[in-house]
C-alpha cells in the first residue's frame, strides 16, 4: 500500500481547508447574517469534517462537530438567526475542532463540553421535528431559454425603450441578442418614429422562466412574445430550424437531401427566412459555447495537492539545471558546430519554460494569508475593546509560497502594533472628528518584479519628537541633525528602540519591530514607513516575487564578477575618462539634467587592479533613491539562481548571496539597498564635515 | 475488463478511501467532487455511481434524478454513502431510484460487500 496516498493524511489536510473556508464563512456571516450561500459553506464544511472525520477514526471529533452541524443546519433552514453570539461560538469550536485533529488526547474532555453548552444555550432544545418533511432545494439549474419579441410599431413614440428590455435580460445572465430585419421597409416608405426590429435573445439563466417574463410586465400586453427552452447543445442546424418553428421538417429533409449548406438551400428555396437562419445559428453557437465553457469550468476545478517539499525539491533541482543550462551556453559560445548551437539553443527554451512553469505552482495568492488576519483583527478589537474595521485590496496577488509563510508573523506584529497603539479608542477618535471605526486596511500590488503589501491605519500617527529624542538620547543622531521623516521613522526598527516605553504608537510587545525588519531583510525585502500626526501611519514591504531565481545583471569589478538584480536596474551608462576625472573630488554624475550620487565598487570591494579606462555605470534604484554604481565592465544579463551565503558570511551586508556562474566560479549578489543606504549614509558624512 | 464504478463526494480523503476498498477489490472507479462534475463523467460504461448526499453545486438527489433521466442509466445501481439516516431522506432516495443507502462512517468491509451483492459477482 505504500504507493498509494494515505487517506488519512489526505483528510487532514483536507479538514484544515475547509475550517478555513468554515472560518471564512463565519466571518462573512458576521457583515451580512443571511447570505445564504455563506451559511451553506459553514454547514456544508462542518458536515464534511463530521461524516469523513468519522470514517477515519476521530470519533470524538465527528461527536462534537456533529453537534455544532446541528446547529448550522438549523440556520440553514431559517429557524436560528445566525447571530454574533452563535457566530463567536462557533469560531471558539472551530478552534477546538483542529485541536482535536491535531492532537486528540491532549485536548481535556471538559473543554468539549463546555463549548457544546454555550452551543446548547444559544441554540436553546432542538425545535420539534416538522411533521412533513422538507424537500431538499436543489441548486438551481442554468438554462437556456429561446426568446423572441417584437413591439408594436408606435411604442417608440410611446416611450418604450427597447434597449432597457435588452439590459433587463442581460442582467440575468450571458445572452446572444440577434436583431430580426425582415419587416424593415425600404428607407423611401420608412416612418422614422416607428418600431419595426424585432429581437432574438438567447438567454443562459438559472432564475427560470418567470424572471424573464417579469422583464415583459410593463409591456406584457402589446407585446409579441415567445418564451421557450433552447435545443439542446448536439443539436443540428436542421433540429434547431425544425424545433424553432423557422422551417416545415419536410423542407429541412429535402434540403439536407442535397448534401449542400442547410441553410443556403432553404434560403434559396423560400422554405426559411434569413432572420430565422440568423436567429437559429446564434442559438446554435450560444448553446455550445454554453456547453463549453461549462466543461472548461469542471475541468479547470479539478486539481492535485502536492506535498510543499515535493515542490522545494523540484525547485532545487530546477536550479541546478539552470546552472547547468549556463555552463552548456558557456561552452557552446566557443564552439563552432551549428547542430550543437541548436541543441543548446532548445534546452535553453525548455530550461526557461520548466522555470517559468515551476515558479508558477509555488505562487500562491495573498488573499490566503490576508483572510488569517481578519480573525487577528476581530479578536484584536474585542481584546483592546476598540472597534476596528479590517478592508483588504489585492487579495489576488501571487507571491512565493515561502515568501507567504515568512509574513505571516511580521505583519501580525505589525498589525497587533496599529490596534494596539495606532488606533485610538471610540471616545478620542471622535474628539479627534474621526470615525468612531478604526480602520485597518491591508493591500497588495505587483509593482515591476517585487510585490508591495501595504498596511494602512487611521490612527493617530508616529510621533516625531519622541522618536527623534529617543534617536538622539541613543546616541543614534547628533542631536539637531537634520532627518528626512522616513530616515527618522527607520529608527523604530532599530534593535532597542522598541524595547521604550510608549515612544512611539509603534512600541512593541515581546518582540520590537526589529525583528519586522530582519524577517523582511531575511526575504531580501525593504521595509518603509510613513506617517502623518493624526492621520494615521502606512508601513509598505517591498518583497521580491521569488526567493528562488532572479534575472541578474553580470558585471565585472576588477577580476571579480557580480549579480545586480536586474529588477533594481534602471539604466547602464558610460563613465568616460574625462568626466571621471572632473568628478574626482564630488560623485555626482549628471545624467540628463538630474544629479545622481555614484559609487566606485572597485574601491568598496578594494579593488587592486588597474581600472579599464571605459568604466560603466550601473544607475540602480531602491525605494525613491537611485545611485549610480561605477563597475569596470557590464557583462549582461544573467538568471542567477540564488544560494544563500553561509553563517560565516552573514556579516557581509553588501551581498545578499551567491550564485554559480556557468563557468563554476562563484559571483556575489549585491544588495542594492543596502548600498544604496551606504551611499547616502556617506553623503551625509561628507556634508557634515 | 474491470467493473467500472463513479464514485462522487466532495471529500477528497472520502474519494480516496472508496477509490483504495474497491480498486483493492479489482474495480475501476472513476471519480467527481460533486453532482455536476458526476454529469459530465456520466458516460457510457459505468456500472455502478456511489454518491454522497449533501454536495455543493448538485447534490446527491438532484444527480440522481438527472441520472435517472437518461436512457444509459435506467438500470445502473445508485449507492449513496451519507452520513445522514433520516427516514424523510431515505424515501425521497428511494423514490428518486437509489439502490442502496449506507451510513458513514462504514467499514471497508461493509462497501465491499455491498457493492458485491448489487454488481452480482
Amino acid at each position: 500500500m505504500s504507493g498509494h496516498p494515505d487517506p488519512t493524511q489526505t483528510f487532514l489536510e483536507e479538514a484544515a481547508d475547509l475550517l478555513n473556508q468554515l472560518e471564512e464563512a463565519l466571518l462573512g456571516l458576521e457583515q451580512s447574517p443571511d447570505d445564504r450561500e455563506l451559511i451553506d459553506t459553514a454547514f456544508r464544511a462542518l458536515h464534511t469534517i463530521k461524516g469523513s472525520g468519522a470514517m477515519f477514526g476521530f470519533d470524538r471529533m465527528a461527536n462534537f462537530t456533529h453537534h455544532l452541524e446541528n446547529a448550522f443546519e438549523r440556520v440553514r433552514k431559517g429557524e436560528l438567526p445566525a447571530s454574533t453570539p452563535l457566530i463567536g461560538v462557533a469560531l471558539a469550536a472551530k478552534d477546538h475542532i483542529r485541536a482535536l485533529l491535531e492532537s486528540p488526547d491532549s485536548v481535556d474532555p471538559a473543554v468539549d463540553r463546555e463549548v457544546l453548552a454555550s452551543v446548547a444555550a444559544l441554540v436553546g432544545s432542538p425545535a420539534p421535528v416538522a411533521a412533513k418533511s422538507v424537500a431538499p432545494v436543489s441548486a438551481p439549474v442554468p438554462t437556456i431559454w429561446r426568446i423572441r419579441f417584437r413591439l408594436p410599431a408606435d411604442a417608440l413614440v410611446r416611450g418604450t425603450n427597447p434597449l432597457l428590455l435588452l439590459d433587463e435580460m442581460r442582467s440575468l445572465g450571458p445572452c446572444t441578442v440577434v436583431p430580426l430585419t425582415e419587416a424593415v421597409p425600404p428607407l423611401a416608405e420608412m416612418d422614422p418614429t416607428a418600431c419595426y426590429l424585432g429581437w432574438e435573445v438567447i438567454l443562459t439563466t438559472d432564475q427560470g422562466k418567470s424572471a424573464i417574463e417579469d422583464v415583459f410586465i410593463f409591456v406584457i400586453d402589446e407585446i409579441e412574445l415567445k418564451i421557450e427552452p433552447a435545443t439542446s447543445e448536439d443539436a443540428k442546424l436542421g433540429e434547431i430550424l425544425v424545433c424553432r418553428g423557422d422551417a416545415a421538417i419536410e423542407a429541412v429533409e429535402a434540403a439536407a437531401a442535397q448534401q449542400r449548406k442547410l441553410g443556403t438551400v432553404l434560403l434559396q428555396d423560400g422554405q426559411l427566412s434569413a432572420d430565422g437562419l440568423r436567429g437559429a445559428l446564434a442559438e446554435q453557437k450560444h448553446v455550445r459555447k454554453d456547453a463549453e465553457a461549462g466543461k472548461a469550468a469542471a475541468q479547470s476545478a479539478s486539481s492535485i495537492r502536492v506535498p510543499a517539499e515535493r515542490l522545494d525539491s523540484l525547485m532545487d533541482q530546477v536550479g541546478e539545471l539552470v546552472i547547468a543550462e549556463a555552463r552548456l551556453k558557456q561552452l557552446v559560445g566557443a564552439s563552432h558546430d551549428p547542430l550543437i548551437k541548436a541543441i543548446a539553443e532548445e534546452i535553453e527554451r525548455l530550461a526557461n519554460g520548466l522555470r517559468d512553469t515551476t515558479m508558477g505552482i509555488r505562487m500562491l495568492p495573498i488573499g490566503s494569508l490576508f483572510s488569517r488576519f481578519r480573525r487577528l483583527v476581530r479578536d484584536l478589537s474585542n481584546e483592546t475593546a476598540k472597534d476596528v474595521g479590517l478592508s483588504m485590496a489585492g487579495e489576488e496577488t501571487e507571491l512565493d509560497k515561502t515568501v507567504i509563510e515568512r509574513l505571516n508573523d511580521p505583519l501580525v506584529h505589525i498589525i497587533r502594533n496599529s490596534l494596539d497603539h495606532g488606533i485610538e479608542d471610540a471616545a478620542s477618535r471622535v474628539q479627534a472628528g474621526k470615525p468612531a471605526q478604526g480602520r485597518v486596511h491591508l493591500s497588495a500590488v505587483h509593482s515591476g518584479a517585487q510585490v508591495l503589501i501595504t498596511v494602512k491605519d487611521d490612527g493617530k500617527g508616529l510621533d516625531r519628537d519622541r522618536i527623534r529624542a529617543k534617536a538622539e538620547e541613543q546616541g543614534l543622531i547628533a542631536p539637531g541633525a537634520k532627518l528626512t521623516d522616513s530616515e527618522l521613522f527607520q529608527f523604530i526598527f532599530h534593535p532597542g528602540f522598541s524595547t521604550a516605553k510608549q515612544v512611539t504608537n509603534l512600541s512593541g510587545r515581546g518582540v520590537g519591530m526589529d525583528v519586522v525588519k530582519r524577517a523582511v531583510t531575511a526575504l531580501r525585502g525593504t521595509i518603509e514607513v510613513a506617517s502623518e500626526a493624526g492621520q494615521g501611519t502606512t508601513i509598505t514591504l517591498a518583497l521580491p516575487l521569488t526567493l528562488a531565481i532572479i534575472d541578474g545583471l553580470l558585471v565585472r569589478v576588477g577580476k571579480g564578477r557580480y549579480v545586480i538584480p536586474l529588477s533594481a536596474v534602471e539604466e547602464c551608462v558610460e563613465l568616460s575618462a574625462a568626466e571621471d576625472l572632473r568628478h574626482s573630488g564630488r560623485n555626482f554624475l549628471n545624467i540628463r539634467n538630474e544629479l545622481v550620487p555614484f559609487m566606485r565598487l572597485r574601491e568598496c570591494f578594494h579593488s587592486t587592479q588597474k581600472a579599464d579606462p571605459y568604466q560603466k555605470v550601473v544607475v540602480v534604484s531602491s525605494g525613491e533613491r537611485r545611485i549610480g554604481l561605477v563597475v569596470d565592465q557590464v557583462i549582461g544579463d544573467h538568471q542567477t539562481v540564488i544560494k544563500s551565503l553561509s553563517k560565516l558570511h552573514s556579516d557581509a551586508d553588501s551581498f545578499s548571496g551567491a550564485t554559480i556562474l556557468g563557468d563554476g566560479t562563484v559571483a556575489l549578489i549585491l544588495d542594492v539597498g543596502h548600498l544604496v543606504a551606504t551611499s547616502q549614509a556617506n553623503e551625509q558624512r561628507r556634508q557634515a564635515s | 475488463m474491470p467493473k467500472t464504478i463513479l464514485s462522487v463526494d466532495d471529500s477528497a480523503s472520502m474519494r480516496q478511501m472508496v477509490k483504495l476498498t474497491l480498486s483493492g477489490a479489482g474495480y475501476h472507479v472513476i471519480e467527481a467532487a460533486d453532482g455536476c462534475e458526476a454529469l459530465a463523467r456520466a458516460g457510457d460504461g459505468i456500472s455502478m455511481v456511489l454518491t454522497d448526499l449533501n454536495m455543493p453545486n448538485m447534490d446527491g438527489l438532484t444527480l440522481i434524478r438527472e441520472l435517472r433521466k437518461l436512457p444509459a442509466y435506467r438500470g445502473v445501481p445508485i449507492i449513496f454513502l451519507t452520513t445522514e439516516s433520516d427516514a424523510a431522506k431515505k424515501n425521497a432516495a428511494k423514490e428518486a431510484g437509489a439502490t442502496a443507502w449506507i451510513v458513514k462512517p462504514f467499514q471497508q468491509d461493509q462497501l465491499l460487500g455491498v457493492v458485491r451483492k448489487v454488481l452480482g459477482s
